[in-house]
């Protein structure tokens, strides 16, 4: 199997967020940034596929900065036998990059792409369907487990109070969902061995803009609260509090 | 064009879920609003939507529509859609995988989770949190028609007190699709059927509580509270004690119930990213420093084991009361 892996580089869940002076994007300075998350699940499938298989290639694609490309050598240290990096200034709108990614990948003869259900800087959950919808080829979003067989696809995500069981045939999209696996850590061996994979970089074809930035805020400070009580005591004061003040019980 | 908005109702086993009201709501905002059910057959509360603001009330019915078709609903959507300023879809589960879809077949891009939308002009502009709600950012939607699906419990939605006298519902034509994706069936959720983003109150658990089976404790409590989800933190979901469906946070859901109960979580910055935004926050925790209660309305410091069971028995005692 021939396996796509789209990669995005996204400040660190635990990193505490500065706007810029441009009020439209976020200081990168001091910012440390890794693999999206729910991208490392989908490294991890394209790794376990191409194992179970014996057999087939991974290609990790990135639009991003040039920056993007240390993010991409994690992906080759995870395993990855190549990456490819659509240099383009971020951008928050997802049919742009969708628009980029697909006029690469389409070209490429893949017989699945793996996605993360979002990246956690934009949550648009976006670019992975649109790119299908693009290619014109099934796509199944939100995957928490999968598994593929003689060239179709069964698939399990969570809705609001039950799992859809997704059925469709490759080529397809997947995006990917946490509880699909566990991701590896790279080996010494491995980041030793990234060094030397093929690192392609070239323009993206983004396609024209139909979302624009109009700035970013920080949400309200929440108004300090208080404290009832202390220990088992404080419960009954805390549930009239919540009756008459709060209103919401 | 006129400021005619469609809005996309979603449906489960014939009947409209909560979430349509609050999409009839945002839709409302940027316009008169037409109603969108697609659906096998008929569903349950379609012919009510007029009485809550809906201009006219459309049905697209196929056989292939029981479940969530993918490919149908947007090939049905984007067909429609020509004629609209805006479209607007529910952030749910199949709200976030179709949006995307229809708006990828449209050639704009789409808002995904917003929690305020407007106009500026002929624009449609939309407020929405990003880096899991530590920003919140304001983008101006440039293309037609502008996409966009609402977060749950943000746009307060009017629900008819009791049926009113059936509505007229205008038949719309399912065009021809190729499914390529197709939905075998709903399985029922391991847990809870209430999900944490939908329910109005989220009681949720961290490290505090010691070990999976103390989470007895809290599942009491919600039961005491009526509608409510039981969720999680990160550390517990990484330590495999609940489903990470539950787990409220970056790398997890964000939720905005009207009340949330953090019960033996310290308040870690990607779990405050996760729930600041709910309406009235209560913090149980036995260290009177956890960054928790910088963010709580109401806190109690002390051992949970002793503050839970009381506090259930409370609620039921002041709930049996009303």
């Amino acid at each position: 199997m021939k396996i796509a892996v789209c990669l995005k580089r996204v400040p660190d869940t635990t990193a505490k967020i500065t706007i810029g002076p441009d009020r439209k994007s976020i200081t990168d300075t001091g910012l440390k940034f890794v693999p999206n998350p729910y991208d490392e699940f989908a490294l991890e499938a394209a790794l376990a596929l191409k194992e179970k298989s014996g057999g087939g290639e991974t290609v990790v694609y990135s639009v991003g900065t040039d920056a993007s490309a240390e993010t991409l050598r994690t992906a080759l240290a995870m395993g990855i036998d190549r990456a490819v990096l659509l240099q383009a200034p971020g951008g928050a709108d997802g049919l742009a990059i969708a628009q980029a990614l697909a006029a690469e990948l389409g070209a490429g003869a893949f017989d699945l792409l793996l996605f993360g259900k979002m990246a956690v800087d934009d949550h648009n959950h976006a670019v992975g369907p649109m790119t299908a919808e693009l290619l014109a080829i099934p796509c199944i979003t939100s995957v928490a487990k999968m598994t593929i067989e003689n060239g179709a696809v069964e698939a399990e995500r969570e809705i609001e109070g039950g799992i859809e069981v997704v059925t469709c045939s490759l080529p397809a999209v997947i995006t990917c969902e946490k509880g699909l696996n566990n991701p590896r850590l790279p080996s010494l061996k491995g980041i030793m061995a990234a060094k030397k994979k093929p690192l392609e970089t070239k323009p993206a074809a983004l396609g024209a803009p139909t979302l624009e930035i109009v700035s970013l805020e920080l949400p309200p400070e929440r108004q300090p609260g208080r404290i009832v009580g202390e220990g088992a005591d404080a419960v009954p004061a805390l549930v009239q509090l919540l009756r008459t003040e709060a209103k919401v019980l | 064009m006129a400021d005619r908005v469609l809005a996309i109702m979603e449906q489960r086993d014939g009947a409209l879920r909560k979430v349509s009201y609050e999409v009839i709501a945002a839709a409302r905002l940027l316009g008169d609003v037409d109603a969108l059910v697609l659906c096998e057959g008929a569903v349950e509360g379609t012919g009510d939507l007029r009485a809550v603001g809906a201009a006219r009330v459309l049905s697209a019915a196929h056989p292939d529509f029981r479940l969530y078709n993918p490919d149908g609903f947007a090939a049905t959507i984007g067909e429609l859609a020509s004629g609209y300023s805006a479209v607007v879809f529910a952030g749910t589960a199949t709200g976030r995988d179709l949006a995307p879809r229809v708006a990828a077949r449209l050639k704009v891009s789409c808002a995904t989770d917003v929690i305020e939308l407007g106009r500026d002009g002929a624009a449609v502009t939309a407020t929405r949190p990003v880096y899991a709600g530590k920003v919140l950012q304001k983008i101006r939607l440039t293309g037609t028609p502008a996409v966009a699906s609402i977060r749950p419990n943000t746009f307060p939605a009017d629900k008819p007190a009791e049926p009113g006298p059936p509505g007229e519902v205008e038949s719309v034509t399912v065009p021809a699709f190729a499914t390529r994706v197709t939905v075998k069936e709903i399985k029922a959720a391991a847990t809870a059927t209430l999900d944490v983003t939908e329910a109005p109150i989220v009681v949720s658990g961290g490290r505090g509580l010691k070990e999976p089976a103390n989470f007895k404790l809290l599942e009491d409590l919600a039961a005491a509270l009526g509608t409510a989800a039981v969720g999680a933190s990160r550390a517990v979901v990484d330590a495999g004690w609940r489903d990470h469906g539950a787990q409220v946070g970056q790398t997890g859901k964000t939720v905005s119930p009207g009340l949330y109960f953090a019960i033996g979580i310290s308040g870690a910055i990607q779990h405050l990213a996760g729930m600041r935004t709910a309406k009235v926050i209560v913090a149980i925790n036995r260290d009177k420093d956890a960054p928790i209660f910088k963010v709580a309305d109401y806190g109690i410091v002390g051992d949970l084991f002793e503050i839970l069971p009381r506090l259930t028995d409370e609620i039921k005692r002041v709930r049996a009361g009303q």
